[in-house]
């Protein structure tokens, strides 16, 4: 039992222009081997804080300690090396649109492992796409050619191709329909379940699928956690803004 | 009244003070992203295919606007200044003054503005668009060094192809020159030919393709800094490549003529410097 967490943020501080806090002081301990979802209204610093956690951004002060590892401390090409262990999910899928459905799958496979030939690469390639669901016939279109959901069961494959230890949503159902919306919890879920050692982290402002698929959930506001718990901590919980989220969450639909 | 002028000017000032602060740091920050960009080029690992895939890109396929606009340069320079030499009766001396104006001067700069509208427009679009759409970010979460993988092998590739399209578009210009010259003002093939073994030497076309090099480095350079650090949707990517476009070419013409000087220079310390 690994009791020492995935990621430990100590007040992390970002300011853009030395005056305004974006961030103003984050603690969070995310829990390794479980689904944490990071919610909160527009605006609350949650994307911001995701791309500190990429290393993307560099904090003002404060520090991000991953799998055990300083980020403050890293270099840009240590950042560069470290970043391998991590799969991203972007809201938009952001799938190379130059590249086939399965040559977007091989892109980190081609960059990271070139121990293996061309063959191998196409094979987990194409098992990545077959975990996540995707039919054989889409392989070889563009991601242009192809609907939504299947871009981002490809988005996730891809994610997957180098077994990362750490696997982000990035907002993974904003401006999905319903159908959709459930179709890409339900592969969030099942990843999960096929893939529990994996660390996942889920940032989204849909508190129904936080709720329904998340380990614990961490709740920001003007750029300071707010909650962070399980569930049932934020249905029991008596701060105001959490109980309006709660509400307005959870009635919507 | 004094004081009113002398809060305008103070306005002026500040105004001009923030400008060239502007101007300063974005030169600044253009230089650091070239000499990181190209340093990455000889770090692993190597990024051979990309440059080969880009110089097909900005060479093979700009070849055709190269050939057509070079051809129609060498007819429309030589035929004004036959017009012009026939007053003085210098009509002789059209084919070494074309030859001259295109390797020393028309070639590079016309091949420079064309490739960069073509394929500097291109570089900070298809950048600007990779931007918006998270792909740069996506690229640099799975632990790729986007600076060695997409800036690096387009300001190469540029600088490889653009001597090689100048010296595609003075081939081309120099026939359409001896096609208006021979065939259609009928002078004569012999003189029109030994006039130009006279007048030109190989370091005429070597400074064309020097500064065909340096305008590949100046478009690629700002076309690929304009579309990697590109903000705000479709919208931006618009900007971005029309600043990129037109900062190459502004860029291209007023360095043409501090390298003409420079090369000048250079040809006078060693002794050569005649023309």
């Amino acid at each position: 039992m690994e009791t020492e967490p995935a990621i430990r943020i100590n007040d992390l501080k970002k300011t853009f222009d030395g005056k305004e806090f974006v961030l103003k002081g984050i603690n969070l301990e995310i829990p390794r081997k479980s689904l944490t979802a990071i919610i909160g209204f527009s605006g609350t610093g949650k994307s911001v804080l995701l791309k500190h956690i990429l290393g993307l951004f560099r904090p003002t002060s404060g520090s991000i300690e991953i799998l055990g590892e300083d980020l403050n401390k890293m270099t840009n090409d240590e950042l560069t090396l470290f970043r391998r262990r991590f799969g991203v999910l972007f809201q938009s899928a952001a799938l190379f649109d130059d590249m086939t459905v399965v040559e977007n799958v091989c892109f980190p496979l081609f960059e990271h492992r070139r121990d293996l030939r061309y063959q191998q690469v196409m094979q987990i390639a194409e098992e990545k796409l077959m975990s996540v669901g995707l039919d054989p016939k889409h392989f070889n279109k563009l991601p242009s050619e192809i609907s939504g959901g299947m871009q981002k069961r490809t988005g996730l494959a891809r994610a997957l191709a180098l077994d990362p230890e750490i696997l982000i949503y990035d907002e993974p159902t904003t401006g999905l329909d319903p159908i959709l919306t459930e179709m890409v919890d339900n592969l969030i879920l099942d990843t999960q379940h096929r893939r529990p050692d994996i660390t996942s982290i889920m940032v989204s402002h849909d508190l129904e699928a936080a709720f329904r698929i998340a380990d614990y959930i961490a709740m920001l506001d003007s750029g300071k956690v707010l909650l962070f718990g399980r569930a049932e901590d934020f249905y029991n919980s008596e701060i105001e803004l959490v109980k309006r989220f709660v509400t307005k969450g959870t009635s919507k639909t | 009244m004094i004081k009113t002028t002398a809060d305008t000017l103070d306005q002026f000032a500040y105004f001009l003070k923030n400008k060239m602060e502007k101007a300063f740091s974005e030169v600044g920050q253009i230089v650091l992203f070239f000499s990181d960009s190209f340093r990455l080029l000889f770090a692993k690992p190597y990024r051979f295919n990309e440059v080969i895939k880009h110089m097909e890109f900005i060479g093979n396929e700009s070849l055709g606007i190269i050939a057509l606009t070079g051809i129609f340069t060498g007819l429309a320079l030589s035929f004004q200044i036959y017009l012009g030499f026939k007053l003085v009766n210098a009509v002789n001396l059209v084919g070494p003054t074309v030859a001259l104006g295109i390797s020393r001067e028309l070639g590079p700069v016309l091949t420079g503005l064309i490739v960069a509208a073509r394929a500097g427009g291109a570089m900070a679009a298809r950048l600007g668009t990779m931007r918006v759409n998270e792909q740069i970010d996506a690229m640099e979460v799975m632990g790729v060094n986007t600076r060695q993988y997409l800036v690096g092998p387009r300001i190469l590739a540029a600088i490889i192809c653009m001597p090689l399209l100048t010296a595609v578009f003075d081939f081309v210009a120099m026939l359409g020159s001896y096609f208006l010259c021979v065939h259609l003002v009928n002078l004569d093939e012999a003189i029109f030919w030994q006039k130009i073994r006279d007048t030109m030497e190989v370091r005429h076309i070597n400074e064309g393709l020097f500064k065909a090099m340096a305008f590949g480095l100046i478009f690629s350079v700002i076309c690929t800094f304009r579309g990697f650090n590109t903000r705000g949707g479709a919208k931006g990517v618009g900007e971005a490549t029309n600043m990129g476009v037109v900062q190459s070419m502004v860029m291209i013409i007023i360095s043409d003529y501090f390298l003409t000087n420079l090369i000048r220079i250079f040809y006078l310390s060693i002794g050569t410097g005649k023309m």
